[in-house]
């Protein structure tokens, strides 16, 4: 029993003998109070969060298609179907490349900019919030700007439009899945949204590492730029970089919105949530399907959180930088 | 809580100018170079949404507008086709009603949590905690069952009740208040307040930063969210502006610069929240670190 209830519990008996019966009473209308105050969160999280994940895990047992209050137990059958599904298992392959580009290009862009504003001596504040505004934007609003006009397949978009300076046929940036370039569209949407949102973290952090480093630093002949930027602030930045891929691992474990709104009328590039939408929400009604590719979901993302925060540390990853 | 003195005016002491006149000039180029690459979508939003479909979509690209159609504005919301005013309305109603509901129900619990001393008080809070590992957007096909079962589809009710009991919030609720001085309170407990009287008359008055930076960042993401209000919204009147925007990225008529200027209002409450209340959301996400 840590902090919270210390205060009950530990404090010293009274000198005088104060009788029992207050302080039981005392006791008493804490806990009423506990209730009191807890109350209306607790059942709302009953309600809207544990019953559906209860629900789902109950639904991922059953055949249940048009209806939730199936009769039909199939055990692991749903499980089967969805990993047999080859588009499942494609959303999480999309997922994987996905991550495997958003993760470390967001970090590093957020970094460089934190450390960009962090050493501008005018107009700080003015580039803080040029980089932040993006993060104002919905992920719809982004698709909507990238999908009609900077990627627009025609001539007009505005990439085509530098590419046709230089004498490039139009692309099409999101029609075609081959060459990829869909993923140049989505990637940079991302970028652009979150970009601002991790580079407020970092400069948290590097305003928060003491300037006396750097003095020392230099007293030790260390040169100023990427020995010190290695051997100081790195190691200094060590935990919000690690909270940082964690969150950015996490949030794109739930992209929906921008494949969605990108992609909606193709088959390729569903991310695992886009495509439990599909199967639960579209023609089949599949709760039963959905409810077990939520909870292989669910279980994933519990793995790869816990692997992260035990193996990475992020040591290496920064020495490889 | 590292990050709350982040930004309390940082005393930072000037290091050694590094490089000079021309290393300056070098990082004031870099970031005005980078600077501008994160205001081109802008400009194109902007451009497009005051341009008519002919000049968006004319053979020579033109990099400014030469002439502005504020009217673009009035053609908007007179078109029949989406019902975008009343998508904007949802937006607002939701979005207040989701944000005053979230700070009252995480605000106590998070007190209760952190405040008063209850023998079960940690199993509880682990209770809370646990929540954070099952991501809400996994959970959204047994949510909509819920819902609809009890009759909330294409309801605000629906919109915004599930919504408001968010563990995370709860969570940094409960961080803060733990780090909130203990003897303002027992003063006030000393003149006879309940833990109901000292935290109405002495918490919040003491805590308006701290639940004006949890309200910033709870109305940005109840305004930007999409795949609930997608999956509830189910009847046009329902929708909320972002649902409604990607109505238009699939309907097969595209009047170019209606949807951008359709784009540019829905931003445009966030935008102001961003310029005038930014001291508080940077501060907040500073202390929190958390996702909008």
């Amino acid at each position: 029993m840590s902090t919270t209830t210390s205060r009950g519990v530990s404090r010293p008996a009274p000198a005088e003998a104060a009788p029992a019966r207050p302080r039981r009473g005392l006791r008493g209308r804490a806990t009423f109070n506990f209730w009191l105050f807890t109350g209306p969160f607790l059942i709302g999280l009953l309600v809207f969060v544990y019953v559906p994940i209860g629900w789902s895990l109950w639904l991922s047992f059953f055949e249940a298609r048009f209806t939730v209050t199936p009769d039909k137990f199939v055990g692991f059958d749903n499980y089967r179907q969805m990993l047999e599904n080859s588009d499942f298992t494609a959303s999480l392959v999309t997922f994987t490349v996905f991550a495997a580009f958003i993760v470390p290009l967001t970090w590093a862009i957020s970094l460089g900019l934190a450390l960009l504003v962090n050493r501008l001596r005018f107009m700080r504040a003015f580039f803080r919030s040029v980089f932040f505004l993006p993060t104002a934007c919905s992920y719809v609003a982004a698709s909507l700007i990238w999908k009609m006009s900077i990627f627009s397949g025609v001539r007009f978009g505005l990439m085509n439009t530098v590419l046709g300076w230089f004498g490039v046929e139009n692309i099409a940036w999101l029609a075609d899945p081959d060459p990829p370039w869909y993923w140049l569209v989505i990637v940079s949407a991302r970028l652009w949204l979150q970009a601002g949102f991790y580079m407020i973290l970092f400069l948290a952090a590097l305003q928060n590492i003491p300037p006396e480093l750097y003095e020392a630093a230099a007293i030790d002949g260390a040169r100023p730029g990427w020995q010190t930027f290695r051997h100081i602030t790195l190691p200094q930045l060590r935990a919000t970089s690690t909270a940082v891929v964690l969150l950015l691992l996490v949030a794109a474990y739930q992209a929906f919105d921008e494949f969605y709104n990108l992609l909606s009328k193709t088959t390729w590039g569903r991310p695992p949530l886009v495509e439990l939408y599909y199967t639960a929400l579209g023609q089949a009604q599949d709760y039963g399907a959905g409810s077990a590719g939520a909870v292989v979901l669910t279980l994933l993302i519990c793995l790869v959180t816990l692997l992260q925060g035990r193996f990475m540390g992020f040591g290496r990853g920064e020495e490889a930088e | 809580m590292p990050g709350r003195k982040a930004h309390a005016a940082p005393p930072r002491k000037r290091r050694r100018d590094r490089g000079g006149v021309l290393g300056s000039t070098g990082l004031y180029v870099a970031t005005g170079v980078a600077g501008l690459l994160f205001l081109v979508p802008f400009y194109l939003l902007v451009r497009n949404s005051l341009s008519t479909d002919a000049r968006i979509t004319g053979e020579n690209w033109q990099f400014f507008p030469t002439d502005l159609k504020w009217g673009n504005v009035r053609e908007l919301f007179d078109d029949p086709t989406v019902p975008f005013a009343r998508s904007l309305w949802n937006s607002a109603v939701v979005g207040v009603l989701h944000t005053l509901g979230t700070l009252l129900v995480c605000s106590l619990a998070g007190y209760g949590l952190a405040r008063i001393p209850y023998k079960h008080a940690n199993k509880v809070f682990y209770g809370v905690l646990v929540t954070l590992m099952v991501p809400s957007a996994v959970t959204f096909v047994p949510s909509f069952v819920l819902v609809s079962s009890l009759g909330w589809v294409d309801s605000l009710r629906g919109l915004i009740i599930p919504g408001l009991f968010s563990g995370f919030t709860c969570f940094l609720f409960r961080q803060y208040f733990l780090g909130f001085p203990k003897e303002l309170e027992e003063a006030a407990r000393m003149d006879g307040l309940g833990y109901w009287g000292a935290y109405w008359r002495i918490v919040v008055p003491n805590s308006l930063n701290f639940f004006a930076a949890i309200a910033t960042i709870t109305f940005i993401s109840g305004w930007n969210a999409f795949l609930w209000p997608l999956v509830i919204g189910q009847d046009p009147d329902a929708w909320t502006v972002q649902v409604a925007l990607s109505s238009y990225m699939t309907n097969q008529t595209v009047n170019f610069h209606l949807i951008f200027m359709a784009t540019a209002i829905s931003i445009l409450p966030l935008v102001f929240v961003f310029l005038f209340l930014q001291r508080w959301l940077v501060q907040g996400i500073a202390q929190t670190g958390i996702k909008g």
